[in-house]
């Protein structure tokens, strides 16, 4: 047995990145606010003082070249993990990410790899507003050429970034503001390693397939938890990773429950909801015993009012009514 | 600075004669309907910039990097021209297995790090690559070419001013031939004076160069190249040039003032004449070489002709999912 810590995400996301430091030289961070300021998400906090600054790299706010010269730096043997404060600003990056990072290994024919980690922090809370809450994972995880890692709780976290920073293609790495200061069971292991596209059963049932990621699990586990108290066993579906997605894992768990409640964060149309209650009707549809639920973040900009904004996105209550309505 | 010598002012001629005529049959392939698509971007008119900068590099050790009109580059550098051929044509045996085409042409082992299509996307890349080098101790530079039309979005400012602020080796060649696409630098840039910028970066300014030079390209990318490797950081060059075949091979038909502007640099302005003249005044009895060199570039680019054409199309679905990830 691996020992285990108690840590909150945001420490056990400090603990795989500085072990990566620690094991191999070419990795560093950069980004706004990484280094002196001790990080946005205090996640970089102390590296300054340990790394010193050509490894911890405070950048200008800079999107599109933090994530470019992260691609140039990786095409170039370096193995960047670079931050970029709140996945709202990644929209500046698209470009670089996507027909950069996620094109230069097919478009040169394999000439040049982009082992590249792009971390950035993603959700609402605190009356962010409109800007500041986007939650867009699935919109990266639309294009080829890039892996999008987004946990669920501090074990996932750590092996998920680490095995994201060790593989040899670009991943944009979301993590969860309001996950941060959840602390969890973290393997005692500088190999622990989550393998890429491997989702996880975060709790078994029979009743009805939850399926979500990141922060969705949560509202799942305590959902099922109060519907297990009335008989529901819910199997609670972690995906872990939208790209690569394992859909087989969903498939095993709908075979067995024959209905499925789909949780997301973010917006219903063009969604993860939409994929994957799509290739459930493709591959399970001799298994289907209810429509396919979606929980999604309701379809309209995030606004400032406390009350207003808590109404835009799911929570466990959502889930439970959505879970009675087909059992 | 080291003074080229006959040997190496030859060699330049070489590949600025090549890459006329590669350029020159691409446009007539293209016309011909054995190139296809709709983008390509020929260097015709740029070729002392692209010579000088590739002159300037350290084989091993020097990187260059550009954006879609990418061609000169690769044959300067000495990419074979064969494997250039074969990828316009989209042939599994060009540069990128027929998947890049013209405006994705790269060979890592000559450290040509790729031509890119997205307007200035290639220029935090050269940032990144730089810093890379100064990580690294290695002591290597990075060249990138920049279109003046790139100069006016964000790629540019952001890409420049972060290699200001680490002092990293890189030296930006802005190739300004008079246009970004259709409009006229004048009409796109506040300040159209765009080696000026350097002021913002904090970057050395090496000011306007005539790019129809070889030798004034020469001096002062070598200044830049010095400059950089030393470790004091950046350089902008402003190199001044003029595209013979438009932006591209789509583009509309010129009016009779452009026309007229066009003839007149190709008259008064012509990289190629202007060595050939220069050399012609030096070396007595010397324009039978260079007949010869004409001969054997036309030559060269009919063999790599006849070898695009004859390699076959990619067409498996193998071929067509291959890369698009690093398998592990």
């Amino acid at each position: 047995m691996v020992a285990v810590k108690n840590l909150p995400v945001r420490e056990a996301l400090r603990k795989a990145l500085m072990e990566e430091m620690e094991r191999d030289e070419r990795v560093f961070v950069m980004g706004q606010e990484v280094g002196q300021w001790q990080g946005t998400h205090r996640v970089t906090q102390g590296f300054l003082d340990k790394f010193g600054e050509k490894r911890v790299r405070d950048t200008p706010i800079s999107e599109m070249a933090i994530a470019g010269a992260a691609v140039g730096a990786a095409m170039a043997g370096l193995r960047p993990v670079a931050e970029i404060m709140t996945i709202n600003f990644a929209f500046l990056a698209f470009d670089a990410l996507i027909n950069h990072a996620a094109k230069i290994h097919y478009m040169f024919n394999g000439q040049f790899r982009v082992p590249l980690v792009v971390r950035a922090a993603s959700g609402w809370g605190n009356q962010a507003t409109a800007t500041h809450s986007h939650t867009p994972e699935p919109i990266f995880a639309h294009f080829t050429g890039l892996y999008v890692g987004c946990p669920s709780n501090a074990a996932d976290a750590y092996g998920m970034l680490k095995a994201s920073i060790r593989d040899e293609n670009p991943v944009l790495f979301t993590e969860s503001i309001a996950l941060y200061p959840k602390p969890g069971p973290v393997p005692d292991d500088v190999d622990y390693l989550v393998p890429i596209g491997k989702g996880d059963i975060k709790r078994e049932g029979k009743h009805v397939t939850l399926v979500a990621y990141a922060r969705g699990v949560e509202w799942c586990l305590t959902a099922a938890k109060e519907l297990a108290k009335e008989g529901i066993e819910c199997e609670v579906v972690d995906v872990r990773w939208l790209r690569p997605l394992d859909t087989a894992l969903v498939f095993e768990s709908f075979k067995k429950t024959n209905r499925a409640v789909i949780v997301e964060e973010s917006l219903p149309l063009y969604s993860f909801g939409s994929e994957i209650a799509a290739q459930l009707q493709e591959h399970c549809f001799d298994y289907m015993d209810a429509p396919i639920k979606r929980v999604s973040a309701l379809d309209v900009p995030v606004p400032y009012s406390h009350d207003l904004e808590l109404m835009c996105f799911p929570n466990a209550e959502k889930v439970i009514a959505a879970v009675k309505e087909i059992v | 600075m080291a003074t080229p010598n006959k040997e190496t002012v030859l060699e330049w001629y070489r590949q600025m004669v090549l890459i006329r005529e590669f350029e020159e049959a691409c446009q007539q392939l293209y016309n011909e309907k054995r190139i296809t698509g709709v983008y390509l971007h020929l260097y015709s008119g740029h070729e002392a910039i692209g010579v000088a900068a590739v002159a300037c590099m350290e084989v091993g050790r020097d990187h260059i990097i550009t954006a879609y009109r990418d061609h000169g580059l690769a044959l300067a550098i000495g990419v074979d021209p064969n494997k250039v051929m074969a990828e316009m044509m989209g042939r599994r045996d060009g540069t990128s297995g027929g998947k890049g085409g013209s405006m994705h042409l790269a060979s890592r082992e000559h450290n040509f790090w790729g031509g890119y299509a997205i307007v200035g996307g290639h220029l935090p890349l050269a940032t990144g690559i730089a810093l890379a080098e100064q990580y690294n101790g290695t002591g290597g530079v990075v060249i990138s070419m920049i279109g003046d039309g790139a100069t006016n979005n964000g790629y540019f400012h952001e890409a420049l001013n972060m290699s200001g602020v680490w002092d990293l080796p890189n030296i930006w060649i802005i190739e300004n031939n008079g246009y970004g696409m259709g409009t006229a630098v004048e009409r796109a840039a506040g300040n159209p004076i765009l080696h000026q910028r350097a002021l913002g970066y904090g970057i050395k300014d090496l000011e306007r160069v005539d790019g129809q030079d070889v030798f004034a390209m020469y001096e002062a990318v070598q200044a830049a190249v010095e400059h950089a490797r030393a470790g004091y950081g950046s350089v902008l060059i402003e190199a001044i040039t003029y595209r013979y075949r438009g932006h591209g091979v789509s583009d509309k038909q010129y009016d009779s003032k452009l026309r007229e502007e066009l003839e007149k640099w190709k008259r008064e302005k012509d990289p190629i004449t202007i060595l050939r003249n220069r050399l012609e005044k030096k070396y007595k009895d010397i324009a039978k070489t260079l007949d010869a060199i004409d001969a054997e570039q036309k030559a060269v680019v009919e063999r790599s002709i006849a070898f695009a054409e004859a390699s076959p199309l990619p067409n498996t679905y193998e071929e067509l999912f291959a890369h698009v990830y690093v398998e592990s």
